[in-house]
């Protein structure tokens, strides 16, 4: 999205002549490129070739091509930069489809660069031949096979432009091995990219922004719905969101993807909305007058029951993608553009018009926040004999408070406590897997977040069942120390799955329990890792310290309650309103709760 | 039939029937005339489930490599207007129009429709006179005879072909070959 944090100014050398591998690793230079993930094979060894012989670039072996795909995922989200992979044909093609397709539902810009058998072999099911673009065709926002190497280096700069502008997204560039030994000329990228059919639009019209000022000046019950929009649109719509959210006390929620953006020790932050979201931003969201979704794009696991999301609001939209708006939910304002552009807009317009708040409608509103607040829908019974796995988090976040840390997840419960335990203060240090719900992606993406950021503290809070879908990935960490803390929540369950066959499918477990775990700990020293397990909750801080202090990539076996259950829950088909909440949030902990509450505000 | 609503909360999804009428609209998309451009365009209709009543395509402007597609779909209101963003999307494809409303919205009832048929009737005796006639009724053109078939050719809209090959049917209708909507906008501007 940020261009500007992307591309370093082109250096103006001017078309000149080379090979088509040559120009893969010239355009990468070129356009910014210090760091590419992937896996040589022998329809890329020209372009390995090239990379061997220069260093402007590092290149990170993995071991395996989604692994590849999701640190790449991992290094754009926590850079704001375009993550890049470099895949050989066939396998190698289609181990990236998986990575891809998370990339283009989650909008992280991702380069792959795939190689492809030579031209004149492409159709004959010639040894390790796919047809690569056919098959990313619907899992990338663009692809292309080049066969005509005088075509390659413009390709490959659009490549750069269509992945990061706009709605980001992943894209293809298929280049068979001829086009790779072929000589023809390079061009450096153009100063500015132009598109004919490709023009995405940054700034919205002034009469929506004006008629959403009116919108949110008159609103009684606000409330603010960001997602992973604002994360994408750069550093300055988190700046603006969070200038806005200052400047009007409107209670914000924001959805998996966009947490970060607003802090969570925020005044106005009400927690994560959707599925295993709080009861205060859900039934917020269902009684709310006026809705501002910035940069979301209402997520079956954010609406619930469509037909009764949020009935009584007039809902506003900014999305940079128009086919976000009126896709789930009709929406009364749509706005069509750049988070940070139209926050700008919409910044002004309010200064200019000198639009107030009604201050004792909001005063009113917040106080009925405050009561579904202090139902406490998070509680969970401690105990001092098993960890229990939101405390796990909880102490990790402590322990981490205050350093430069990069969270990332696989998918599964340990993701949704994640999600509610750990407190983000800033946008791009949270590393999820939202849209596909890709189980492997944590490891793989906290190591691409510790290749960017070598001097800040990379951890993947994972699942024992998750974690062994890109385990293989721990011997890249190794190879390139990538100090990576595996933080696994090891509860020997598919936990989330678990919960689900107990709640609908009278709990008939079928297959949700891993019947052989490996050891953790001898896993970890196998790879050259450090393995640690933890058990004990008194022992858990010392333990995390550890894992912390140690200058090698940890896989930490933390031992948790097997049962524990992820609360709250709107169950698929219910509306907020209809959100079950964990036994320790029981009607008379909220009375007493409540009483405490309406004494202060007496 | 669509599937029955499953209770709730027996799905990961909440599954609800579409209950909105559906209506046909036409819509040309101007593409570039790439490779793989048009599998991009019906793999978008097949992946997120949009029907395809008709489809041509054809290079209209050499020059600027452009090419021309012509859909004819049917769906709900709604789902029309995202189906018309979805194919926005897609990178080589520089304008989507919808004729049908646009025709709508200055009083016509449609656009420009025009199909072409090439249809093949064998037969003897009545059968055959009676086809020849009704050919001629539609302005249908000879291009192949001998004693015992005719090949004809009909253009117009596509409800008259449907009227024709229905009246052929009995009078020894072989096969057909239909092209599929061409479409323009009334009036003198363009898309």
């Amino acid at each position: 999205m940020d261009s500007k944090a992307d591309s370093k100014a082109p250096e103006m050398t001017g078309a000149r002549e080379m090979t088509g591998a040559e120009m893969v690793v010239q355009a990468l230079i070129d356009n910014g490129v210090t760091d590419i993930f992937g896996y040589p094979g022998g329809a890329v060894l020209p372009i390995y070739d090239e990379i061997f012989q220069q260093s402007e670039v590092r290149h990170v072996l993995v071991r395996h091509e989604q692994g590849a795909g999701h640190a790449a995922e991992g290094y754009a989200r926590s850079t704001g930069k375009t993550g890049v992979m470099l895949v050989t044909s066939g396998p190698g093609a289609t181990n990236a489809v998986t990575a891809l397709q998370d990339a283009l539902m989650d909008s992280i810009p991702l380069v792959c660069i795939s190689g492809q058998v030579p031209t004149t072999l492409i159709g004959s099911d010639a040894f390790q031949e796919c047809d690569t673009v056919g098959i990313t065709r619907p899992c990338t926002k663009h692809n292309w096979l080049v066969k005509d190497v005088n075509d390659l280096s413009r390709i490959l700069h659009e490549a750069f432009h269509v992945a990061r502008t706009g709605r980001p997204g992943p894209v293809v560039v298929d280049v068979p091995k001829d086009v790779q030994f072929a000589t023809g000329m390079y061009s450096p990228p153009p100063p500015s990219q132009t598109h004919e059919s490709y023009r995405p639009k940054l700034s919205a019209e002034p009469e929506r922004i004006a008629a959403a000022v009116a919108l949110l000046a008159g609103a009684k019950r606000p409330m603010i719905y960001s997602g992973g929009g604002v994360v994408n649109s750069g550093p300055e719509a988190s700046r603006l969101l969070r200038e806005f959210v200052g400047m009007t006390g409107f209670p914000i929620t924001s959805t998996l993807m966009g947490l970060g953006a607003y802090p969570a020790s925020g005044k106005s932050w009400m927690g994560m909305l959707g599925m295993h979201g709080t009861y205060e931003a859900n039934l917020a969201m269902h009684g709310c007058d006026v809705m501002l979704c910035i940069g979301a794009r209402f997520d079956d696991r954010i609406t619930g029951r469509l037909d009764a999301f949020s009935p009584g609001s007039k809902k506003i939209h900014i999305d940079i993608d128009p086919s976000s708006i009126n896709k789930n939910v009709r929406v009364d304002l749509p706005i069509i553009g750049d988070v940070a552009h139209v926050l700008k807009d919409l910044v002004a317009a309010w200064k200019e018009a000198g639009a107030v708040v009604d201050r004792e409608a909001l005063a009113e509103w917040w106080a009925e926040i405050e009561t579904w607040r202090a139902r406490d829908c998070l509680a969970y019974r401690p105990s001092e004999d098993v960890i229990m796995p939101q405390y796990a988090v909880q102490r990790l976040y402590e322990a981490t408070r205050g350093r430069e840390t990069y969270i990332s997840t696989e998918v599964g419960q340990h993701q949704m406590w994640a999600a509610q335990f750990y407190g983000f203060e800033e946008p791009n240090h949270w590393l999820t897997s939202g849209g596909l719900g890709t189980m492997g992606y944590g490891l793989p993406a906290a190591i691409g977040a510790a290749i960017a950021h070598p001097d800040a503290l990379s951890v993947c809070i994972a699942g024992d069942a998750s974690v062994l879908m890109n385990m293989q990935e721990m011997s890249t960490a190794v190879q390139h120390r990538a100090n990576a803390k595996i933080f696994i929540l090891n509860n020997q369950y598919m936990g989330m799955v678990r919960q689900w066959q107990q709640l609908l499918h009278g709990n008939r477990l079928s297959h949700s329990y891993t019947e052989a775990l490996p050891d953790f700990v001898k896993l970890a020293e196998a790879y050259g890792a450090v393995g640690l397990r933890c058990d004990k909750p008194r022992d858990l801080d010392d333990a995390i310290a550890e894992m912390l202090d140690v200058d090698a990539p940890v896989l930490f076996d933390c031992r948790v309650a097997n049962l524990a259950n992820c609360f709250p829950m709107i169950p698929s088909g219910k509306a907020h309103n209809e959100i079950l909440l964990p036994e320790e949030a029981t009607d008379e902990a909220v009375a007493k709760a409540i009483d405490a509450k309406d004494r202060v505000l007496v | 039939m669509t599937n029955p609503a499953v209770q709730p909360p027996a799905s990961a999804y909440f599954i609800t029937p579409e209950k909105e009428a559906t209506e046909a609209r036409t819509l040309a998309v101007l593409v570039d005339n790439e490779p793989g451009v048009l599998a991009r365009v019906i793999g978008m209709f097949s992946g997120r489930g949009y029907n395809i009543e008709s489809l041509t395509v054809s290079e209209t402007e050499h020059e600027k490599h452009l090419s021309r597609i012509t859909i004819v779909t049917r769906g709900a209101p709604h789902v029309i207007e995202q189906l018309k963003s979805q194919l926005d999307r897609i990178v080589p494809v520089h304008r989507v129009v919808d004729l049908t409303t646009s025709a709508g919205a200055t009083g016509e009832s449609r656009p420009i429709e025009r199909e072409l048929a090439i249809v093949k009737v064998a037969g003897h005796g009545e059968k055959r006179v009676e086809a020849l006639r009704l050919a001629d009724v539609f302005r249908a053109k000879v291009v192949d005879s001998s004693i015992e078939h005719f090949v004809f050719e009909i253009t117009g809209r596509p409800s008259k072909l449907d009227k024709f090959v229905a009246l052929m049917a009995p009078l020894g209708l072989v096969e057909i070959c239909r092209t599929g909507v061409a479409a323009l906008s009334r009036g003198k501007e363009g898309m």
